[in-house]
């Protein structure tokens, strides 16, 4: 029976739309990128200014590129071939507009805070609680939008590419709002929920599975779509995008602890997290086979065409990320490459390869469509595609090496016995030739860059652009047919598909914390744990505001190399009062976790005004504006209120005498710089330094750092 | 609001993880068996849904595997 055609439109404007503001933002993301990436071979590059110095730069590079680049095109692809695959124009224009708008108002808001040193700390997630609640709403809105479409479709099935899409909606939610959790002092400032061990758990529960669902599964399901409309032909194995879907998100979710190898994590969570880590290969290389077995017969069309270049590029990129991965979940490997300059590399090849090279592939294959011409050149899309990929490999090949240089120095023992470079500049010093080979890398990617820029407007330039596609297809028949198997109903069934979805992604997420959050064992109570006093407390503030955790852990781990170069490894307790937890990822810098009582007073007060005063070679900024700034404690009780809702063990009423005790531990520490050393800054840089500057509550809780369990001097090695 | 230790009168907690465990073992099993299973035809079908009514695509298959 012929069935009466529907006549319909594609909205294409929104798309457009996502494409602009992506290109727009993945320059901005990519430039900040290298500024960042030139800093760390020229420190001044941070200008003195508060606002372009690494710590606070490094989040908005970060963000820019995940949420403002890969975010933006992920919504492009996603709306563009949501209508197509369901057979119906998009739930709401107003849901759309909502969403767009929403979006780039919550990347300015972003793009303001983070310069201004407002920032939750926690990787990917810094954005204070009100930009949280936004992102909240806006992806609310991006969700009804997106399953308002699924019901009204004509098509009877559902296509894999979307059973992707639904994924990362509802898991990206789940991660968002549970990380998030926060009880806020001010419209700026609030701690964490959850501290400590806990806290660190939650956080890269969140950090793995934003990469899994933020930068995987929505580009998986636009593989599954745009590499089949590039190649021109289905799917190599349909089946094995099934088994593909279902097995990564039920595994992805578990993996979060192989951030926290080794660290004060409970051994049987990194345990899990290894494990599922490695069960991780097979669905990511299923899905990396399928895509590229799509290809098969059709390599010819590849030699030709620079869309299909990228595509191959993205998705062994993906292959090869997604192999690496599970490699460094080992613990063995993992000891080498934490904190080392192999996880950048690792985490560049994923975004520039996998994310970077399939986003231009789709904007390359979107606008000649959506502007009814030709690509304005393809030579240029080619060179693009040759400039881009050396990019990569100058980019990783050089942090490969820095990331080896790193672990093969800081374990590097000599005939006695002792730390071979006692001096953590030693290594720096090796890695300054790699981080510019590195910058080369990052500005012939962006060169590419700038070349598909040149190559989309002019294309844009030359067509005429279809707002609105005219589509037909029959309206959607209501056939059941009886003995269908169940995943086929399924498959007609978007809700209940979300629903399962949704209970794969959070059984694993809820298996990894009750038991923490549960068995008091798992985090061993030591007496000997205070709480930080208010001026350590607006220190720690400080320490978060200026983005320290970027380049410098608070985490050492039982390794002799490391307990010989810092001192006593870190105890899950010490960490109980910690909202948020500072543990960081990344040792640009030594690590600060013994730091307390380690060096005078007088040497802080110098290395943070610049600190080639005390170590000639380092790559550290200067921070000359906390000799200057004075420190706001109008917050302090609120803070220590904060607290205490917290569980923070603070006496009943101490808020009320917080500001007391803060001024009188602002004499104490103010009291124990020499007065030589004022008198050389007064007479070196005509600076006065006053007690309530906000050098010395830094100071201060640098000197606490890590000094509750410290054992005396004597019975450790001192070499750092 | 403290958040330590809230779950702790949950009884007999550790039986979750098995659960769970066993829920989706069956779940795969389930899935690898349909996956095999099914209808060489319906599945075919469902793959060459992004390639279906695009007038600019001719649909040229060479693929035949589902």
């Amino acid at each position: 029976m012929q069935q009466q055609l529907e006549t319909f439109k594609y909205d294409n404007r929104i798309v457009r739309n996502f494409v602009y503001a992506s290109v727009l933002f993945a320059a901005i993301g990519m430039l900040v990128g290298l500024l960042a990436a030139l800093q760390l071979v020229y420190p001044s590059l941070n200008l003195n200014l508060p606002f372009t110095t690494f710590g606070r730069i490094r989040p908005l590079h970060t963000n820019a590129v995940i949420f403002a680049f890969v975010g933006n095109a992920m919504f492009a692809g996603i709306y563009y071939s949501l209508q197509r695959l369901l057979k119906a124009p998009l739930f709401s224009r107003a849901l759309s507009e909502f969403h767009f708008w929403g979006w780039q108002a919550i990347i300015l808001a972003a793009a303001i805070t983070l310069p201004m040193g407002l920032t939750s700390s926690k990787e990917y997630a810094e954005l204070e609680w009100p930009i949280d609640i936004a992102i909240a709403l806006v992806w609310v809105a991006f969700g009804v939008n997106m399953i308002g479409t699924i019901l009204k479709r004509r098509t009877e099935h559902i296509y894999v590419a979307i059973w992707f899409y639904l994924a990362t909606w509802v898991t990206v939610a789940m991660l968002h709002i549970v990380n998030s959790l926060a009880v806020p002092v001010s419209l700026t400032k609030s701690y964490s929920l959850y501290a400590g061990v806990q806290d660190a758990l939650v956080q890269w529960w969140y950090g793995h599975n934003a990469v899994a669902f933020f930068l995987t599964t929505p580009y998986l399901g636009l593989m599954y779509y745009f590499l089949v409309k590039a190649a021109n032909r289905p799917v190599f194995s349909y089946r094995l995008s099934i088994v593909h879907f279902w097995s990564l998100i039920f595994l992805y979710i578990w993996a979060g602890p192989h951030h926290l190898l080794y660290t004060a994590l409970p051994d049987w969570a990194q345990s899990l997290g290894t494990v599922f880590s490695i069960m991780l290969i097979a669905p990511s290389w299923g899905g990396m086979v399928n895509g590229l077995m799509t290809l098969r017969g059709a390599w010819d069309k590849v030699r030709e065409d620079p869309i299909l270049k990228f595509m191959v590029v993205a998705v062994t990129a993906y292959g090869m990320a997604t192999l690496e991965g599970p490699m460094l979940s080992l613990k063995n490997v993992n000891a080498i490459s934490h904190f080392t300059d192999w996880t950048v590399a690792h985490v560049h090849v994923g975004a520039l390869g996998w994310n970077g090279f399939l986003s231009f592939a789709m904007f390359y294959w979107l606008l000649p469509r959506m502007f009814n011409t030709e690509l304005y050149s393809k030579r240029l899309a080619n060179i693009h595609f040759w400039i881009g990929t050396l990019g990569i490999i100058f980019y990783a090949v050089p942090m490969y090496w820095a990331g080896w240089t790193q672990a093969s120095m800081w374990k590097q023992f000599d005939e006695a016995g002792a730390l071979q470079y006692k001096n953590f500049l030693d290594t720096v010093t090796q890695l300054k030739p790699l981080y510019m080979l590195r910058a080369v890398g990052g500005t012939l990617y962006i060169t590419g860059f700038f070349v598909m820029v040149y190559n989309l407007w002019k294309t844009v330039a030359q067509g005429k652009f279809v707002a609105e596609e005219a589509a037909q297809a029959p309206a959607r028949g209501h056939q059941t047919t009886a003995n269908e198997f169940w995943h086929r109903v399924l498959e007609r069934r978007p809700m209940q598909l979300l629903a399962l979805s949704f209970v794969a992604v959070a059984i694993g997420g809820i298996i990894e914390f009750v038991p923490t959050f549960l068995i008091k064992s798992n985090i061993p109570t030591l007496q000997a744990v205070k709480p930080y006093t208010p001026l350590e407390l607006e220190g720690r503030d400080i320490y978060i505001r200026e983005g320290c955790n970027n380049c410098h852990s608070q985490m050492v781990r039982p390794f002799r190399s490391e307990t010989a170069r810092y001192g006593e490894y870190s105890k899950a307790g010490e960490f109980v009062y910690d909202h948020p937890f500072l543990w960081g990822s990344k040792r640009t810098g030594p690590d600060l976790h013994r730091e307390g009582g380690l060096r005078n007073n007088d040497w802080h007060f110098k290395h943070m005004y610049d600190p080639t005063i005390t170590s000639e070679q380092s790559i550290m900024p200067r921070y000359p504006w906390l000799y200057t700034s004075k420190l706001d404690a109008s917050l302090t009780a609120a803070k220590i209120r904060a607290m205490q809702t917290l569980g923070v063990p603070y006496e009943k009423g101490f808020d009320q005498v917080a500001g007391e005790a803060l001024a009188k531990q602002q004499e104490d520490v103010y009291g124990a710089i020499s007065k030589e050393t004022m008198d050389k800054f007064q007479q070196t840089f005509g600076l006065t330094v006053g007690k309530d500057a906000e050098i010395i509550a830094l100071i201060a809780y640098l000197q606490r750092l890590g000094t509750d369990i410290k054992t005396p001097p004597s019975a450790q090695s001192t070499t750092r | 609001m403290k958040f330590r230790h809230y779950l702790e009168t949950i009884a007999g907690v550790d039986i979750y993880p098995l659960i769970s465990l066993l829920i989706f073992f069956v779940f795969f099993l389930a899935l690898l068996v349909y996956v095999v299973r099914a209808d060489k035809k319906s599945v075919f079908q469902m793959k060459s849904i992004p390639l279906d009514g695009d007038a600019d695509m001719p649909q040229t298959n060479n693929n035949t595997r589902s």
